[in-house]
């Protein structure tokens, strides 16, 4: 399964009778039915592991990116227009500021060794707190409650899976709550975000700009306002996108598949 | 009034420093810099006239670094071309097949291993990246060791092992198009160069050659020469190429702490105390 194609769903399952597994690319599995696939006997497994640190790499980029004002920059520096670099024209400076990591996993946690060397202050908000070890190796604090890592951060980094309990996470209060010179980076799902709250805090400047590796859906509609925005950047859900995580990934894929076809037990399975 | 200026803060080379301006101006003293760079300023002329000169080192650092990181990174995940076609009108569907070139645990070729370079090593570790450096003189063990950073005598071995190389020098007659045809050929063709630089460091023209023909993969230029580019500049088209208008500084962090920095010099050299920052010609 590959970039959520085929859809799998009742009709799909039953048209196969011999289905023994589905190997989902990447870690999300949020686009499948488990109750589904397991009341019909099909194995599920997914790609766990392989794709942290290009997802962690991806979400410092559009970190430094939208600090800096990157795109607009290049927009710029290419226009047919310009005819001088204005001197007063600033980003905001991104070593120093403090960074609130939302969704402590795996990803969440290469992000905070990532910012830590850009002497990043960071807090986190997670199901579980993580032990002072880990907690000491990033200088990560913990934020039990979220409206504390949202009041102090500059930068609010998602990396939550998408759950029920994760489904618009960050609406319309949580925007409130945030600083007026925060930013907010997205690599998790489009659906932990309220994206007509989002559209509007940027509008209003209740946050200052937001960048986005994921929205719902996926693409956006064409007039969609966030495609408008000037403090917005998007880039095409390519938090796992480098050739050699793609071949990873197919790799632990063809494992899974091949352990499901033989009965042996299933590395990556998901449960 | 010309008689009253004891202290010019130049930002952004304004105003241009030449004979008719020194010499209007009699009492002046000091010219502080807005940045490192004194490309700009013609060193031995200044002294000329008795007049100091001080730079602000040590408060663009972080803020250079982090462009480096920043271009480097979006290079990589071709960050700009992604956003364009996120919000394009054309695009019904995401390509299943738009690529980047992975960070983590890639090695980093460092040119100019100074104040800026040394903190693009300390970012570029905590990516995994293995780290090579390039100097005209070799750093103490402690701070290889600090971060992993390999010294490359020669610059061909560093070209040579690369999958990106930042270039991180000042612009001095030695380095004026250190990177040229023989450079960019030495480079593994799946290569990104990132300069932060000065854009005559590089030989623009031979750039454009080796991106049009494959000879590296991609580049990622903060300054060029001239800045801004003329309008109708081949870089300005390609799509392996990312152009930012100069951002290594402009934070409003950095502005400020660049200007505490130039006043301090100033004060200092009014008062006749050595001068924190001074640039002496060489």
């Amino acid at each position: 399964m590959w970039y959520h194609k085929p859809v799998i769903n009742e009709e799909l399952l039953q048209s196969l009778p011999n289905l023994k597994i589905v190997a989902s690319s990447g870690v999300g599995i949020d686009h499948l039915d488990r109750n589904l696939l397991s009341s019909y006997g099909v194995k599920l497994s997914n790609t766990p592991f392989v794709v942290s640190t290009d997802t962690a790499d991806l979400g410092m980029a559009l970190m430094l990116a939208s600090s800096r004002r990157l795109v607009e920059g290049y927009q710029m520096a290419v226009s047919p227009d310009t005819e001088y670099f204005p001197a007063d024209w600033l980003g905001a400076e991104l070593s120093g500021a403090t960074l609130g990591i939302v969704g402590m996993g795996t990803i969440g946690y290469k992000v905070a060794e990532r910012a830590k060397a850009f002497e990043m202050k960071i807090l986190y908000h997670n199901r579980n707190q993580r032990n002072k070890e880990e907690e000491s190796a990033v200088g990560a604090v913990y934020c039990k409650k979220i409206e504390d890592l949202l009041h102090q951060s500059d930068f609010v980094l998602l990396s939550v899976n998408l759950t029920a309990q994760t489904h618009k996470l960050i609406g319309k209060r949580e925007l409130e709550l945030m600083k007026p010179t925060a930013t907010l980076i997205n690599i998790s799902r489009g659906l932990v975000v309220d994206q007509d709250a989002l559209v509007e805090a940027l509008h209003n400047k209740v946050i200052k700009a937001a960048a986005l590796d994921v929205t719902y859906p996926e693409p956006l509609p064409r007039d969609h306002p966030l495609l408008k925005l000037k403090n917005v950047i998007i880039t095409p859900h390519i938090g796992s996108a480098t050739k050699k995580t793609r071949r990873l990934m197919m790799e632990n894929m063809t494992e899974s598949i091949q352990a499901g076809l033989t009965g042996l037990p299933i590395p990556n399975e998901v449960l | 009034m010309s008689k009253k200026v004891q202290a010019i803060y130049l930002w952004w080379h304004k105003p241009v420093i030449d004979q008719e301006l020194l010499q209007s101006l009699p009492n002046l003293k000091v010219i502080a810099n807005s940045g490192v760079g004194m490309d700009h300023l013609d060193l031995k002329l200044v002294a000329s006239f008795g007049v100091k000169m001080a730079n602000a080192p040590h408060a663009v650092s972080s803020s250079t670094a982090d462009t480096g990181m920043g271009l480097l990174l979006a290079s990589a995940r071709r960050l700009v071309e992604g956003h364009h076609i996120a919000i394009s009108a054309g695009v019904e569907d995401c390509e299943a097949d738009f690529l980047g070139v992975e960070v983590t645990g890639a090695t980093l070729g460092i040119i100019g291993m100074g104040n800026i370079g040394y903190k693009i090593a300390l970012r570029a570790k905590a990516f995994e990246m293995n780290i090579l450096y390039h100097n005209r003189t070799r750093r103490k063990e402690q701070e290889e060791q600090a971060v992993g950073a390999t010294y490359c005598e020669k610059i061909d071995n560093l070209l040579q092992q690369a999958d990106f190389v930042m270039v991180v020098v000042s612009l001095t007659p030695q380095t004026h198009k250190l990177i040229g045809r023989r450079e960019l050929e030495l480079m593994k063709p799946t290569a990104t160069l990132i300069n932060i630089s000065r854009g005559a460091v590089i030989d623009q023209e031979a750039l454009v050659t080796a991106l049009q023909t494959g000879v590296i993969r991609a580049a990622a230029l903060d300054v060029t020469y001239p800045e801004p580019l003329p309008r109708d500049h081949t870089l300005l088209k390609l799509k392996n190429v990312i152009i930012t208008p100069h951002l290594g500084i402009k934070t409003d962090k950095a502005t400020y702490m660049i200007t505490e920095e130039a006043v301090e010099n100033i004060l200092a050299a009014l008062n006749g105390l050595p001068i924190p920052s001074e640039v002496l010609p060489s």
